[in-house]
């Protein structure tokens, strides 16, 4: 089993940014995802940054880097910017929106379709690699039963599997709007956010009114208020096909996640259970950890 | 630009034919579409019935298969574009790229749409299913300002259609997760949103509340009126303060804006609510024939009537409209 370092999600300084991928560059990782893949506006680095960036990370570790496209694209600068990213001509490119798929099969460029992309069966995948996919992130909704049964109706349709690359761990990405929530929650219009989820290290955590953690906010993305953790679940992860873990970036402690990752893959035992939740993982809702409600 | 009203059921259909829709869309009774509510959609005697009515009346029907197809059940999906074709539709809306393909190869003289559902925002997104699947129109998701419409229209050659009424969807559509993190299933794969069967309606110490596989949605006093527990219209917590943290419950209206979508070159708007009575789908085509046909025979001098207005508001979630994403402000 591989494991992959997914991108930021979050909106951290340049500063905190260079010191947590030298940190990374140290760890285990087979690949890492550089780039915005939420909102424009978040510049700590631009895109000749991110390429600076990434030619130093393949100098300096031996993981294969990878840029993310942004996933909601909408402004004409936007889509010129993902254009760009697309026609970068060294590295590998994650589509996480259609015009990425298009701009990257006009030039017949192989790239990683990520979680954002909406593939869920096999005739749909076939469609993807046709189009020069060559690696599967899941929408994080995908359970194990419906990736391996994606993965069966492609093989009944003689076309070769991609890489399958599971989001593991971290706050899931669950939807996206045109709405920045972060600026709404501090009674901001979206032009003069001024640019406040900086603020916000890892999102804010939105409850329900009996305090129960529900999602994160996070500019136009809400996530999960859980971290979804599959390491309880490593051996199945291989069972369904699973080639590569990703491991999402937290603000804290990812060092000790990845080595956590690795210890697992390097044949110690995986724990019985773990914290957050695993749910979708387990056909369930994602919020659920199937060891905490006796699932299994 | 073409009125595009929803049908969940044949009388709802005749109505929207009997009050000037231009199309109807529709779906099949199972979760292939993105409204598979229980008891809702039409049979296969009431969709040939539907199709012949609205034919004669020279309303188009067009058939929505546009969730995304789970692998065990892929030939439900293909089932739904072959009979849609056998049907004689006039256009089939889809989203997953699986489907249009099969449909845009064995069924090659069936007009394609995307569905709102493929989340496609941009030009280069529209060009891929136009040069893959020769889509005929595109709904675009409502997270466009005004400004972004006019710019992918102006871009693209793929005709637009964009929401024009109706419940308001605050996440980019085809992406949005948050109905199956709570309750295991999502528009995308089971064609629902924040599930009826999932909902509880208790009162809890003198308060109304409304639960979502238990989470609580919302509490509502004496006197405040309570609406669906869709989850992004819930009051949450947020740095300790009690909001409508994602959403209000409110309902799009683009009436204000007809000049600017017909100048735009919009081909269609259409009107949200497969899963509302006849009498809901009835009284909007009234409402939006009017307005449209009003713009039409003097644009210059094209204004909301008041009656309109008051009509959509008492239709409306919460009996409150907004422009929605179209205005930057409410971005």
């Amino acid at each position: 089993m591989k494991l992959s370092l997914g991108p930021v999600l979050f909106f951290w300084e340049r500063d905190t940014l260079m010191q947590f991928y030298a940190e990374m560059a140290e760890q285990p990782l087979d690949v890492i995802y550089l780039g915005e893949t939420v909102c424009s506006k978040r510049r700590s680095l631009s895109l000749d940054d991110w390429l600076g960036l990434a030619r130093d990370l393949q100098q300096q570790s031996s993981a294969q880097v990878v840029l993310s496209g942004l996933t909601l694209v909408e402004a004409a600068s936007e889509l010129s910017s993902l254009k760009r990213l697309c026609q970068n001509g060294d590295f590998l490119v994650e589509a996480n929106d259609m015009s990425a798929v298009h701009y990257l099969a006009e030039h017949k460029v192989p790239f990683v379709g990520g979680p954002a992309l909406n593939i869920y069966n096999g005739y749909t995948l076939s469609e993807f690699i046709a189009c020069g996919m060559m690696r599967w992130s899941p929408p994080v909704e995908c359970s194990a039963q419906i990736i391996a049964a994606a993965l069966n109706q492609l093989d009944e349709l003689g076309v070769a599997r991609p890489e399958v690359e599971v989001f593991a761990y971290g706050h899931l990405p669950l939807a996206y709007s045109a709405r920045c929530f972060t600026a709404r929650s501090e009674n901001r219009p979206k032009d003069d956010c001024d640019l406040c989820c900086i603020k916000y290290e890892e999102g804010i955590p939105l409850l329900s009114q009996e305090g129960q953690a529900l999602f994160t906010i996070n500019g136009i993305q809400t996530m999960s208020a859980e971290v979804n953790n599959l390491l309880a679940d490593f051996p199945s992860l291989a069972a369904a096909g699973v080639d590569i873990a990703r491991l999402s970036p937290r603000a804290q402690g990812m060092s000790e996640v990845i080595a956590a990752w690795h210890k697992v893959r390097q044949g110690e035992p995986a724990p019985l259970a773990v914290q957050g939740c695993n749910g979708y993982w387990h056909s369930r809702p994602g919020m659920v950890s199937v060891e905490e409600v006796g699932l299994c | 630009m073409q009125l595009v009203c929803p049908a969940g059921s044949l009388p709802a259909l005749k109505a929207a034919v009997r009050q000037g829709a231009d199309a109807v869309y529709v779906g099949f009774r199972d979760d292939t579409n993105a409204r598979h509510f229980a008891g809702l959609n039409l049979n296969d005697q009431q969709l040939e019935n539907g199709i012949a009515h609205a034919h004669q009346h020279n309303t188009k029907i067009y058939i929505a298969v546009n969730t995304y197809a789970q692998p065990d059940g892929w030939q439900r999906w293909q089932r739904a574009v072959d009979q849609a074709a056998d049907l004689g539709v006039d256009a089939l809306i889809a989203a997953d790229p699986g489907v249009l393909a099969y449909a845009s190869k064995h069924h090659p003289q069936l007009n394609l749409h995307l569905s709102v559902q493929g989340s496609a925002t941009n030009a280069a997104a529209l060009s891929f299913y136009q040069d893959r699947y020769n889509i005929k129109r595109a709904v675009l998701p409502r997270v466009l300002s005004l400004a972004q419409v006019k710019h992918v229209a102006s871009q693209s050659t793929v005709p637009i259609e964009v929401f024009a009424f109706g419940s308001l969807c605050i996440m980019a559509e085809g992406r949005c997760h948050l109905s199956s993190y709570l309750t295991g299933e999502s528009p995308n794969l089971c064609g629902v949103c924040s599930p009826a069967k999932a909902v509880r309606w208790s009162n809890e110490e003198g308060e109304l509340t409304s639960r979502l596989n238990e989470v609580l949605i919302d509490r509502y006093s004496e006197g405040e009126s309570a609406g669906y527990p869709t989850l992004c219209k819930g009051r949450f917590m947020v740095n300790g303060q009690r909001f409508h943290a994602l959403e209000e419950p409110t309902s799009l209206d683009t009436m204000d804006i007809i000049p600017e979508l017909v100048k735009i070159g919009v081909s269609a708007v259409k009107i949200e609510g497969r899963q509302r009575s006849p009498a809901y789908v009835e009284q909007v085509t009234r409402v939006w024939r009017a307005a449209l046909d009003s713009h039409r025979q003097a644009p210059e001098r094209y204004q909301v009537e008041p009656i309109w207005r008051q009509t959509l508001a008492g239709l409306s979630e919460g009996s409150q409209t907004t422009l929605g994403a179209y205005h930057r402000s409410w971005q």
